[in-house]
């Protein structure tokens, strides 16, 4: 059944953003990969990417179609399925630079805590939006909730996987806060996380990962070492100065100063070659688009609805501002990639899910429902 | 809307309270997106804007790197082009620590490479903490072969280590000729800052004494430069400017190194030095001092306690006794002295003084070297028996300011001017000295102990040498000099180095005559005091000496001190000749500290010197 109105109501301008958002991160990761496509002009990444990106408009245009109501009931048992898959990724999973991530099925690769990302924001705006949940809820509701965020947490924690952990936490975050969340139980969450600060900051973490947050605090202690990533970043940023040096001229990304740069700094890169106008053109895109999202939000049919697309558009904005201040040296390195800008295939085709979803809910924001 | 319900569809309402709720929500969640959005731009503008020149310097600085190329110092030859001073390739151990990611880790690998102490390396290390970390910063000087190999096997896993190639010198004979040629140490702080070596680099060899040091303008080249960019890991991706090296000039010696290693071997065991010149052009052919040291060392960088070991020793092996030490001519002095008497007219060449064996001078008796006395000697016999009697009237009736004048006109008293670091002028006395030096007046007994070359006279073996060459030479007095040729890295670029004529000596020919022809009978005479050294291939020509060290009391037995003297207070020995006498091409001093007699000890080593050149020549 495909209904006028659910055309009338697909919100293109979220689309132009988000082309023009995904039209940088191609300009950057071809930058970043210039050494590597010239090598290999028919088997690079880059050319891979260009698959994930229609992967991730079929899943875009696919999850258009199913009304997102639908999802209330079978979200809990995706939710578990996922869950499941991070259990086996602790037993199964492929190791790279000491961290299980990974999953390989038929020869692909994928990453089942990215797609925890969106299950948790189903699984939780499901959550909210059943009859007996109000707005404000008591402390009773609220602890479903945080477990339901906490087991994908310690999982995603175990592989270890800092960045995932703490994108996973804000989504979560952001949703019960939109629900709306009492001053006093704030403060008695923040109360009750402080006495495991210490063990957190003692057992939890990895040396290299305390070592990149102290670094954040007096980058020139160790040049070459942990503040090597972040120095080396800065420094690509910084020389692009107002205009850049131009595309394909940054010498901090094509003499490989830059670390990790088709992912993590893939925004150095831009910046790098692009300058402080370019850089401020993807920021303002950024902004653009969660703006967009959020307006979607405001104006959806119904809660469940509402917190989803609250849900998708905390996903995109956390991690923008996450890995945005990471590269320009005021967050520690944690390993989050930029939304549509990096290379990445879970997170390019969970993301696409998640615009996807946004439309739904934009498409089917007029106030009647069929009985 | 409340009464017209359209049948099959049901309005869903938003509770009022969760509206203004959610409402609240949304505005914080805007405002967290402009905080974020304002924070950020500011940043940018702050980084790329405010700061970004400097980022753009620093990332041009990330893939610049500066590499010096070394500039090989001039090569000394000498006079025939035998090479005495060369390069060789040495290779440092140098790291970037930029480029290294795990510092420590590297070092303690390197040490373990090079089978060194890693603490060294880390002093090393912790010393240049606050240099810039692109600058290169050299761990070890002139790796072993062994060493090198193993680092070259492991240089792709070791970022940031670089070995660098440097001439240094090398010395073919190591110890020959030491004290003309001299040696090279690392350019201390003082230096650095003068102006003689501006545009010098630290940690550059620069030449110490000797030639090394008086031509180190010459020798010296100009080091290059060489900008590359590189990429993290300080793989070279391109060349993008280069300056290239000047090598130093290189010197040809006069010096004649055949002739330099037989002196060098006479020398072998004694203390002393033999300088040999050429009489028709003052260059210097051979110049060898004993004790010699080992210029490598200075070159493997000196420990303190080597240097200290070095400069306390008590022969003292950097003293250049051939120019820098200054010795009582004794009776090699007599020359000078018969020339000037003879011109002044207190002798004629037929004027005879009786010598009974010693001088009468008030209270005091002046002995002869031969007790039983030489008779009555002329000035021809008084130089070929060495009569020291016959000087000692001779230079009492010419004073001591004349005597002074003299020696002076051949070039004794003065530094000669070879240019070289550190030589001693002598001393040739006069009254007026003696009263400024001393301030009590010239005692005329005095003049008796000048005039056969004791007392206060001082002199150098290389004044000696162009002393008795401007007499074989009939009255030129050279500048000794001992590199003829300077020469660059093409054709017209090579200048020659002319002889230099310190003076014409104003003398009648028939005194050199006279005096030379006494010169020629010390060898050639049955009489003589070196005819043992008589060579009948050619007529050689010179002068014994022997110069007191200790005082000898009145009326000792010579010959039972003699034999009592401990080394140490034993005469020294002098002889300077020249040859061939008719036509002299070659003049030769020998000093041998506390060698004992001139004719026994230092007149068989010059005649050997005379006969390696004149062979050597015929040979060629």
């Amino acid at each position: 059944m495909m209904d006028r109105r659910l055309i009338e109501n697909f919100d293109w301008s979220i689309i132009w953003v988000l082309f023009a958002i995904i039209s940088i991160g191609l300009l950057s990761i071809y930058s970043a990969l210039y050494v590597q496509i010239q090598a290999h002009p028919t088997n690079n990444l880059f050319l891979r990417q260009l698959v994930w990106l229609a992967v991730g408009m079929t899943v875009m245009c696919c999850s258009l179609f199913i009304d997102y109501q639908r999802l209330r009931s079978i979200s809990p048992w995706v939710y578990g399925f996922v869950l499941l898959l991070l259990l086996v990724v602790m037993v199964a999973g492929k190791e790279v630079n000491g961290s299980r991530r990974w999953l390989e099925i038929a020869g692909f690769q994928f990453q089942p805590s990215e797609f925890m990302k969106v299950v948790i924001v189903l699984q939780l705006a499901g959550y909210f939006s059943s009859q007996d949940v109000p707005g404000y809820p008591s402390l009773g509701k609220l602890i479903l909730p945080v477990c339901f965020t906490i087991a994908p947490v310690l999982l995603v924690l175990a592989e270890p996987d800092l960045g995932t952990a703490i994108s996973i936490l804000a989504i979560s975050t952001t949703i019960i806060f939109y629900v709306g969340i009492r001053w006093k139980y704030l403060a008695i969450g923040a109360l009750s996380l402080l006495p495991f600060l210490v063990p957190v900051w003692e057992h939890a973490l990895k040396p290299y990962q305390k070592r990149r947050i102290l670094i954040l605090l007096r980058p020139d202690l160790d040049p070459l070492g942990a503040g090597y990533h972040i120095r080396q970043s800065k420094i690509a940023i910084g020389s692009g100065m107002l205009w850049g040096k131009g595309f394909l001229n940054g010498t901090q990304n094509k003499l490989h100063f830059l670390p990790e740069k088709h992912t993590d700094f893939i925004f150095s890169v831009w910046a790098e070659e692009w300058g402080f106008v370019g850089s401020a053109v993807l920021i303002l895109l950024f902004c653009l688009l969660i703006f967009l999202t959020l307006r979607v939000a405001g104006r959806s049919r119904d809660r469940y609805g509402s917190l989803i697309v609250i849900g998708m558009s905390a996903y995109i904005l956390w991690q923008a501002i996450i890995n945005i201040g990471m590269v320009i040296g005021l967050l520690p390195v944690v390993g989050i990639t930029l939304p549509f800008v990096s290379y990445g295939g879970s997170s390019l085709i969970t993301l696409c899910f998640a615009i996807g979803m946004i439309e739904n809910v934009s498409m089917r924001r007029y106030v009647f429902q069929t009985r | 809307m409340k009464n017209k319900k359209p049948v099959g569809l049901k309005i869903i309402n938003w509770e009022s309270t969760e509206t203004v709720s959610f409402q609240r929500q949304h505005i914080a969640l805007y405002g967290i997106l402009l905080i974020f959005l304002t924070i950020y731009l500011l940043r940018l503008w702050h980084l790329q804007v405010l700061e970004g020149s400097s980022y753009r310097f620093q990332s041009e600085n990330n893939r610049i790197r500066i590499e010096e190329i070394s500039s090989p110092r001039g090569i000394i030859f000498d006079r025939a082009g035998v090479p005495i001073v060369e390069n060789r390739p040495a290779y440092h151990l140098v790291i970037i620590r930029e480029d290294i990611r795990d510092l420590d880790g590297t070092i303690r690998e390197l040490a373990r490479l090079c089978e060194r102490n890693p603490d060294d390396f880390f002093a090393t290390v912790e010393a240049n903490r606050t240099t810039p970390k692109f600058m290169p910063l050299r761990l070890a000087s002139d790796l072993d072969r062994d060493c090198l190999a193993r680092i070259e096997a492991q240089r792709i896993r070791l970022p940031g280590v670089v070995i660098q190639l440097e001439p240094k010198r090398e010395y073919k004979w190591n110890g020959t000729a030491a004290h003309l040629v001299g040696y090279l140490s690392e350019i201390t702080e003082a230096d650095f800052k003068s102006e003689k070596y501006q545009g010098y680099y630290p940690g550059e060899d620069i030449g110490k004494v000797g030639v090394e040091s008086a031509f180190e303008q010459y020798l010296h080249g100009k080091r290059g430069g060489r900008q590359v960019e590189v990429d993290a890991v300080g793989r070279r991706i391109r060349l993008l400017d280069e300056v290239l090296p000047i090598s130093g000039r290189n010197l040809w010696l006069t010096l004649d190194m055949d002739l330099q290693r037989t002196a060098e071997s006479l020398l072998e065991g004694k203390t002393g030095a033999i300088v040999a010149v050429d009489p028709r052009d003052g260059s210097v052919l051979a110049f060898a001092c004993s004790p010699t040291f080992d210029q490598e060392k200075f070159i493997r960088g000196l420990k303190k306690d080597e240097w200290n070991a070095l400069t306390k020793d008590p022969s003292r092996p950097l003293l250049n006794r051939g120019s820098g030490a200054a010795y009582p001519p004794g009776s090699t002095y007599k020359a000078f002295v018969a020339i000037g008497a003879l011109k002044e007219g207190a002798i004629t060449p037929t004027s005879t003084f009786n010598c009974p064996g010693y001088l009468q001078y008030g209270d005091r008796k002046y002995r002869c070297w031969r007790d039983a006395g030489h008779g009555g000697v002329d000035v021809e016999r008084a130089i070929i028996q060495s009569c020291d009697v016959f000087f000692y009237n001779t230079g009492l009736k010419l004073g001591v300011d004349k005597l002074a004048q003299y020696a002076n006109m051949f070039g004794l008293g003065e530094r000669t001017g070879i240019g070289l670091y550190g030589e001693h002028p002598g001393l040739i006395p006069t009254s007026w000295w003696k009263k400024q030096a001393t301030g009590v007046p010239w005692q005329r007994g005095e003049t008796i102990s000048i005039s056969i070359g004791q007392g206060f006279d001082l002199v150098t073996p290389l004044q000696m040498a162009m002393g008795y060459a401007a007499v074989a030479n009939n009255g030129k007095l050279w500048y000794p000099y001992v590199v003829k040729r300077i020469e660059g890295s093409t054709s017209d670029e090579i200048a020659e180095i002319k002889p230099r004529l310190k003076r014409k000596i104003p003398l009648e020919q028939r005194y050199f005559d006279l005096v030379k022809k006494g010169l020629t009978g010390v060898v050639e005479s049955p009489g003589g005091t070196a005819h043992a050294i008589r060579d009948p291939a050619y007529q050689t020509a010179g002068k014994t000496g022997t110069a007191q060290v200790v005082g000898v009391a009145q009326g000792a037995n010579r010959k039972l001190l003699e034999k009592l003297t401990k080394a140490k207070d034993k005469d020294h020995a002098w002889f300077v000749g020249y040859a061939p006498a008719g036509d002299p091409e070659i003049c030769v001093a020998a000093i041998l500290e506390h060698g004992g007699h001139g004719a026994s000890a230092a007149a068989p080593l010059v005649q050997k010197v005379i006969q390696a050149h004149l062979k050597g020549k015929t040979d060629k």
